[in-house]
């Protein structure tokens, strides 16, 4: 192997890519799927970001977003729409499947969602919301399919598994009050959790929309806790509390 | 190809079905009957009751001085109509072309039909059989003409097949009745002394026509196959249809999906080389017992896509009933468009609502669950929230207006505002606090009021001061109240939704 190197920076540079490329290869070795195409997308969660294996985002991939009440939901739907709209930027069709749908298209577009490129289905039984989402998730050429139910149990988590493996479209489940928190085979765990909004000093009104964002579960991933913002179309990040031990993240995955 | 008719003569249509729908009736003498100046008068008679000299036409009364045991039913008007237009229906296992011919008969168009059955004899023999195992007493011809086959079946006595060519002498021998004409020219006729076809022949046709009129001639001139004449299908024959008829009646749901994927093979086909797409499809199976089962799909846009349309049908082969077993299956796409053929892609694209792949999701979800729960949403031009979007017509209707977000909105609007109590320093502070659900919110934050006023070209009311606020723990909600303070205590606090 012949390789000159002139300085320093030069150095640390091809020392960060051998790192990267062990990193890859210890994942892969894990069975972690890396996307085909290799096009990663940035969906602008910043500091996120390194929570995740290759440190972007899982797309192709089930999420799971857990939240007690009509407030959390909605924070939720928040946090999930800015993610969604930076998937659709490239002019994708997303459908959003649930049996109570509350959602005010119009607001959506303060997410940078253009509301028109929506397709709601509104369904009023779990089994069928599962129906309509596996045959949504098997569908090419969709940004993103959401999927608001209460329970998902493990094996249904599975199926819409299999689903995005061959389609790599990305599915966001939203559950809502599940009497269980059971174990599924979705990728990450979310619980968005709203909190006090912040304005300049002085300044009086609500602010901008303030999450706690709870990375409960990742796989191959580091679980954390931050707070987030989104304000001017983007996440901005606010503060990171310190990850969660050592033993609980040997669990997930 | 040269022109074939069949017609049908049911000689007791009415007694008949009555009858079948009550066998003790079949060796009792009975008519139908209906009011007529103040008598009854019978419409329809059976066998039996014929054979003791009851007719048409006869007064109830008369008809029971003949025969004392006559049981009387009343006459249902449009009966017949009815009756042929089901039987009608079911014929068109025998060609697709099937015409009612009032007050007691059917014409089948059958050119290029009767071969499948090896011969016209045959195929007669096979139709005159399946008709009689219903119990309907008929007498059917065939010929070139129309007339000529209606006149063979009602008065003929040789064979029923008229052979192509011979029906002007199949005609000589029958009586000028059956010319189909009207019955005062036929006293006339007759009382000249004209009383078969051949008297009127030999005439020379400017006589006729000074003295009979030109009816007579046209009808003469229909049956001899020198004018033409056409017949209404009860069924508009469809463009794009497909026939499988079956050798052993089907009676599995592999059967029937197995004859599906075959017609949709030869009609997808056709429509791929001729540029269209179907947008409606009917499956139809024509049931032994005379039932016709039929499943309908949509689809969004035109498709021609076997795989896909196959899918769309599948769902729905478990509402067919064949019970004893279905002999007929006709695929038709009653309505077709043009498709716009594009260029297969070879990168994966996100096209947006426009691809194939969503509109055949689409259908698919409509298939199983139904059109009415696929929901999308175009902005409209109003500031009253509810109103402020509408549900667009389709999935490819384009937005008018810009989407417009002036002030904040809650990314969930309640459905119905819910009345909330609060506490609120007037004129017009946000409230201090409020009790939702049975739990009371601090306010820390607000924002407000923002105005909106009722449209009160479409819906009288009161105006809604909105506020955003925000509670101690960071939640934040939409309230409003509606209308002024006042003495009288009109307003009232509501809450409309949830901010992120």
């Amino acid at each position: 192997m012949v390789s000159i190197f002139i300085d320093g920076k030069t150095m640390s540079t091809a020392k960060a890519d051998i790192i990267t490329q062990l990193q890859r290869d210890i994942l892969s070795l894990q069975g972690f799927k890396t996307v085909p195409n290799n096009v990663v997308q940035d969906v602008g969660l910043g500091a996120i970001k390194n929570a995740f294996p290759n440190a972007s985002f899982p797309l192709g991939a089930i999420h799971e977003f857990i939240a007690a009440g009509a407030e959390d939901a909605t924070a939720t739907c928040g946090f999930v729409s800015g993610i969604i709209a930076a998937l659709m930027r490239n002019s994708g069709a997303l459908i959003w499947i649930s049996a109570s749908r509350n959602i005010f298209p119009p607001a959506l577009q303060s997410f940078g969602i253009v509301p028109d490129k929506i397709i709601f289905i509104d369904l009023q039984k779990e089994k069928e919301i599962l129906w309509a989402m596996e045959e949504a998730l098997k569908c090419k050429g969709l940004a993103a399919v959401v999927g608001e139910m209460q329970e998902l149990n493990f094996t249904a988590s599975r199926r819409l598994q299999l689903a995005v493996e061959q389609s790599k479209v990305t599915g966001f489940i939203l559950r809502r009050n599940s009497r269980s928190i059971n174990t599924t085979a979705c990728v990450t765990r979310w619980q968005i959790t709203s909190v006090p909004s912040e304005l300049a000093a002085g300044m009086p009104g609500v602010g901008f929309p303030r999450w706690k964002v709870e990375l409960l579960k990742v796989r191959n991933g580091i679980p954390g806790k931050w707070e987030m913002e989104f304000s001017g179309g983007r996440f901005r990040h606010i503060s990171t509390t310190v990850a969660i031990p050592w033993i609980q993240k040997k669990k997930t995955g | 190809m040269q022109k074939r008719f069949v017609s049908i003569w049911f000689r007791h249509l009415k007694t008949d079905w009555f009858i079948r729908r009550q066998p003790l009736l079949k060796n009792a003498p009975f008519v139908l009957a209906s009011p007529d100046h103040g008598r009854m008068v019978i419409t329809a008679t059976n066998i039996a009751a014929e054979t003791e000299g009851v007719y048409t036409g006869m007064v109830v009364a008369d008809a029971r001085v003949l025969i004392s045991a006559l049981q009387v039913f009343d006459d249902q008007p449009g009966l017949s109509q009815k009756l042929l237009t089901g039987i009608a229906e079911w014929c068109i296992r025998f060609s697709p072309a099937v015409a009612i011919d009032e007050p007691d008969g059917l014409i089948l168009d059958v050119s290029g039909c009767a071969h499948l059955w090896r011969d016209e004899k045959k195929y007669l023999a096979d139709i005159y059989k399946r008709i009689k195992q219903f119990g309907y007493d008929i007498k059917l011809a065939m010929a070139d003409t129309i007339g000529a086959a209606w006149a063979n079946a009602r008065f003929g006595k040789a064979s029923p097949v008229i052979e192509t060519g011979q029906q002007t002498t199949a005609l000589l021998s029958l009586p000028v009745a059956a010319l189909r004409i009207d019955p005062l020219i036929r006293v006339r006729l007759e009382k000249l002394g004209l009383r078969q076809v051949r008297d009127l022949i030999s005439i020379p046709r400017p006589s006729l026509r000074r003295r009979f009129g030109q009816h007579l001639l046209q009808r003469l001139d229909q049956a001899a196959g020198y004018e033409e004449e056409w017949i209404t299908p009860v069924q508009p024959i469809e463009p794009y249809q497909e026939r499988l008829p079956c050798l052993e009646p089907i009676v599995t749901a592999t059967g029937i999906g197995i004859a599906l994927q075959q017609l949709l093979d030869t009609l997808c086909r056709r429509l791929q080389q001729e540029g269209k797409g179907l947008r409606i499809a009917t499956f139809k199976g024509y049931r032994l017992d005379g039932k016709i089962e039929t499943i309908e799909i949509g689809t969004n846009r035109p498709s021609c896509n076997t795989k896909h349309l196959f899918k769309l049908l599948e769902i729905k082969i478990d509402s067919i009933e064949p019970a004893l077993g279905i002999e007929l299956f006709t695929l038709v796409a009653s309505k077709v468009e043009d498709i716009s053929i594009t260029q297969e892609n070879l990168w994966e694209n996100n096209g947006g609502l426009d691809t194939i792949e969503l509109s055949e999701l689409l259908d698919r979800i409509e298939g199983k669950i139904g059109s009415n729960h696929i929901h999308r949403y175009v902005p409209d031009e109003h500031y009253w929230p509810e109103r402020s979007f509408k549900l667009a017509g389709s999935i490819s209707e384009k937005v008018q207006t810009s989407w417009k977000i002036v002030r904040p909105r809650p990314l969930q609007l309640l459905f119905k505002p819910q009345p909330i109590e609060v506490t609120a320093p007037i004129p017009d502070y946000p409230p201090m606090l409020f009790r939702y659900k049975g739990k009371l919110h601090k306010i820390i934050k607000a924002d407000g009021p923002e105005r909106i006023e009722q449209e009160w070209w479409l819906q009288e009311g009161q105006h809604r001061d909105y506020y955003v606020v925000e509670d101690e723990e960071g939640k934040r909600y939409w309230l409003f109240r509606s209308g002024h303070y006042d003495a009288a205590k009109t307003y009232q606090w509501f809450i409309h939704g949830f901010f992120a």
